[in-house]
C-alpha cells in the first residue's frame, strides 16, 4: 500500500509539472501536425496518402516524445539533486524508476492517438486491428521511454542527454522501416535494423493498419518485449553504479 | 540503547580512500555532530548511513539490525536533510511536503494534515502556497528539514544545517533541532560549526582525512581543558616579533598571534587581566581591547587535529557563498 501511494505521487508529480505543462501539451499536437504536414507536401496532398503516411507519424511522435522527455528531466533531477530526494525514500529502485516512466509511456501513448483520431476525420480507419495498434503503441511508447531512460542514467549533463538522444534516434527512423521497407535497404545496414526495438514496433503497426507485416505479430511484440526488460535492466544497472556508488 | 552502530565502515573512490575504517555509536535520543574540515568525509559517511552510496566496507547497524548490504530497507527509519537543498522548486512548499509525505506512504489527509502542522511549526505558514524557488535560502533549508521530518523518523541525519544561512534562521533551526530532540528525535549532523555542536551536541566526533580521531561526549572532552584562563588582546603599535616579546614579558603563559592586530594569551593558573596589560602597556605594546574567554571545544578541536578551526570555518562559508 504504501509503495502504491509513493508511486502515484511520484506519476502525479511528474505529469503535473513535465507532461501537462503548455509547452508539452504543444509539442504533442504540432508535431503530429508538422510531420503529417511535411509529408503531404512530399506526397502531393492526396488523402489516401493518410493511411501510409499514418503509422510513420505515430511511431515518431512516440520515439521523440518519450525519448526527449525522460532523458532531459530524469537528467536534470538528478543534477539539481532532487532525484536524490526519491533515491532516499524506502521505495524499491525498480518501483521508483517505473514510476518515473510511466509519466513518459503515458505522453507516448497519448502523442500517438492524436495522430490517429485527426486521421479518423479524413479516412475510414475501420479496417484497422485496434486492439493490436494499441498494444504496439503501448509497448513501442514503453521501450521508447526505457531507451531514455538507459540515455538518462548513462550521462551527467542535460545538453549530453540530449545528444545522446538523437544519436539512437535518427538512424532508427531511418533505419526501422518506416520510410524504406527494410528488405530494400543496402545488405550491410539490414542488421541494425533489427537490433532496433522501434523495427518491431513499426512492423506490427504496418501489419494493424496497411496488413503488411513482415514478421510474425508474437514474434514482434516478444522481441520488443525483451527490449523492454533489457533497457529497464540495463538502466537499473547503470543507477546502482553511477548514482548510488 | 544504539541506534546507529558502524563498524568499520571504508569507501574508496578508484585508488582515493575518502573513508577509512571508521567506528562510532549513536545512542538513541542523543544529539551526535561529525566534525571535519572539508573533505574529511562526513557527506560521504552520511552518504553511506542513508543509502546514497555503497560502503566499499564495515557494517552499519540499525537499532540492532544490520543493514549494510540493503539500506533501503532502513529508509523508513531515518530523515535526511542534505547540505543542499532537495526539494522541488517548481512546486509549492505545501506541494514539496505532501510530496515528500506520499514517499513515506502517509495517506492523503494525514499527510495534509502533518504539512501543515510543519508550517505552523517552522513559521511558514504564510508561504506554504508559495513556489519553493521563491523562497529564501533560511526557508529553502527550513523546508527542507521539515521535510525530512515529516514521516515521524527515529533518526535524523543533517549535513551543514545552518551553513549559507543567515543568524535568525540559523537560530531558529537549532531551536528547532532541540525541540526535535527534545520530543525524542535522535539527531545526526555534521558541522564545521564547532560552537553549534558545542551547543546542540551530545557527543562529538572529529574526522580528519576520512579518519576518526576523537569520539567523546562534548562535556568530558571539554573537561581538561575547562579551567584554562584565556586572554585574547586587540593591540597596536608592534608588528614583527611579538610572539618573541611576549615569551619575554610574560613567561609561563603561551602566547599565539591571531590576526594582525589580536593575540591569545594563555594559562592553567590564574591571573589578572590588568595586570597582563599593564606589562603589556609597559613594554610598548598598547593593548586596545581586552576580551576573557573560557576553553571550549574548539580548542580541543585544535588541538586534537591540529587544524586551525577559523580557517576551516573561513572555506566552508566561502564555498557555501560560492554555491
Amino acid at each position: 500500500m504504501n509503495n502504491l501511494i509513493a508511486f502515484f505521487a511520484i506519476f502525479l508529480k511528474d505529469i503535473k509539472t513535465y507532461y501537462l505543462k503548455p509547452p508539452n501539451i504543444s509539442w504533442g499536437i504540432i508535431f503530429p501536425f508538422a510531420w503529417a504536414g511535411m509529408f503531404f507536401i512530399r506526397t502531393g496532398g492526396n488523402m489516401m496518402d493518410v493511411m501510409s503516411i499514418l503509422l510513420g507519424i505515430m511511431a515518431i511522435s512516440i520515439l521523440f516524445g518519450t525519448t526527449s522527455m525522460l532523458s532531459v528531466t530524469i537528467t536534470f533531477e538528478k543534477k539539481s539533486r532532487t532525484f536524490d530526494r526519491i533515491l532516499l525514500s524506502p521505495i524499491p529502485l525498480g518501483l521508483i524508476m517505473f514510476a518515473k516512466t510511466s509519466g513518459a509511456i503515458l505522453f507516448g501513448i497519448v502523442n500517438a492517438f492524436v495522430p490517429y483520431l485527426v486521421a479518423g476525420f479524413f479516412v475510414n480507419l475501420s479496417h484497422i486491428h485496434l486492439s493490436i495498434v494499441m498494444a504496439a503503441i503501448v509497448l513501442i511508447s514503453i521501450a521508447s521511454t526505457f531507451m531514455g531512460l538507459f540515455i538518462a542514467t548513462s550521462v551527467s549533463e542535460v545538453f549530453e542527454a540530449q545528444t545522446f538522444s538523437n544519436f539512437f534516434r535518427f538512424p532508427m527512423i531511418f533505419l526501422c522501416g518506416l520510410f524504406f521497407p527494410i528488405s530494400k535497404l543496402p545488405l550491410f545496414l539490414r542488421p541494425l535494423s533489427y537490433i532496433m526495438p522501434l523495427t518491431y514496433g513499426v512492423d506490427i503497426l504496418h501489419g494493424a493498419i496497411n496488413h503488411s507485416s513482415a514478421l510474425p505479430y508474437a514474434f514482434d511484440f516478444a522481441v520488443l518485449f525483451l527490449f523492454c526488460a533489457i533497457l529497464f535492466y540495463i538502466s537499473l544497472y547503470n543507477i546502482k553504479k553511477r548514482w548510488v556508488f | 540503547m544504539n541506534i546507529l552502530e558502524v563498524y568499520d565502515l571504508t569507501k574508496f573512490y578508484g585508488d582515493f580512500k575518502a573513508v577509512c575504517g571508521i567506528t562510532f555509536t549513536v545512542k538513541k535520543g542523543e544529539v551526535f555532530g561529525l566534525l571535519g574540515p572539508n573533505g574529511a568525509g562526513k557527506t560521504t559517511t552520511i552518504n553511506m548511513l542513508t543509502g546514497l552510496a555503497l560502503p566499499t566496507q564495515g557494517r552499519v547497524v540499525y537499532s540492532g539490525t544490520d543493514y549494510t548490504h540493503n539500506i533501503k530497507k532502513a529508509q523508513h527509519l531515518m530523515g535526511v536533510v542534505p547540505d543542499e537543498s532537495n526539494l522541488y522548486p517548481e512546486l509549492t512548499g505545501l506541494e514539496n511536503l505532501c510530496f515528500c509525505g506520499a514517499l513515506y506512504g502517509l495517506k492523503k489527509a494525514e499527510r495534509r494534515a502533518k504539512a501543515e502542522f510543519l508550517f505552523e511549526q517552522f513559521g511558514l505558514k504564510d508561504a506554504k502556497d508559495k513556489k519553493f524557488s521563491a523562497y529564501s535560502r533560511g526557508m529553502k533549508r527550513r523546508l527542507t528539514i521539515a521535510a525530512g521530518i515529516i514521516h515521524d523518523p527515529p533518526i535524523l541525519f543533517l549535513d551543514e544545517p545552518t551553513t549559507g544561512i543567515d543568524v535568525a534562521s540559523a537560530r531558529q533551526i537549532r531551536n528547532i533541532l532541540k525541540d526535535m530532540n527534545k520530543k525524542g528525535t535522535t539527531i545526526f549532523l555534521t558541522t564545521h560549526y564547532i560552537e553549534e555542536a558545542e551547543r546542540l551536541c551530545d557527543r562529538v566526533a572529529f574526522i580528519v582525512e576520512g579518519k576518526i580521531i576523537e569520539v567523546d561526549y562534548v562535556d568530558e572532552l571539554i573537561h581538561p581543558v575547562k579551567d584554562r584562563n584565556i586572554l585574547i588582546l586587540t593591540i597596536s603599535g608592534v608588528s614583527d616579533g611579538l610572539e618573541e616579546k611576549l615569551s619575554s614579558i610574560l613567561p609561563g603563559f603561551s602566547c599565539k598571534r591571531l590576526s594582525d592586530s589580536d593575540i591569545r594569551i594563555e594559562s592553567d593558573r590564574a591571573f589578572r587581566t590588568g595586570h597582563i596589560i599593564r606589562i603589556m602597556e609597559e613594554a610598548g605594546i598598547d593593548v586596545m581591547e581586552a576580551k576573557r574567554m573560557r576553553a571550549t571545544l574548539e580548542d580541543v578541536f585544535v588541538e586534537v587535529t591540529g587544524i586551525e578551526a577559523q580557517e576551516m570555518k573561513k572555506e566552508k562559508e566561502k564555498k557555501a557563498q560560492e554555491g
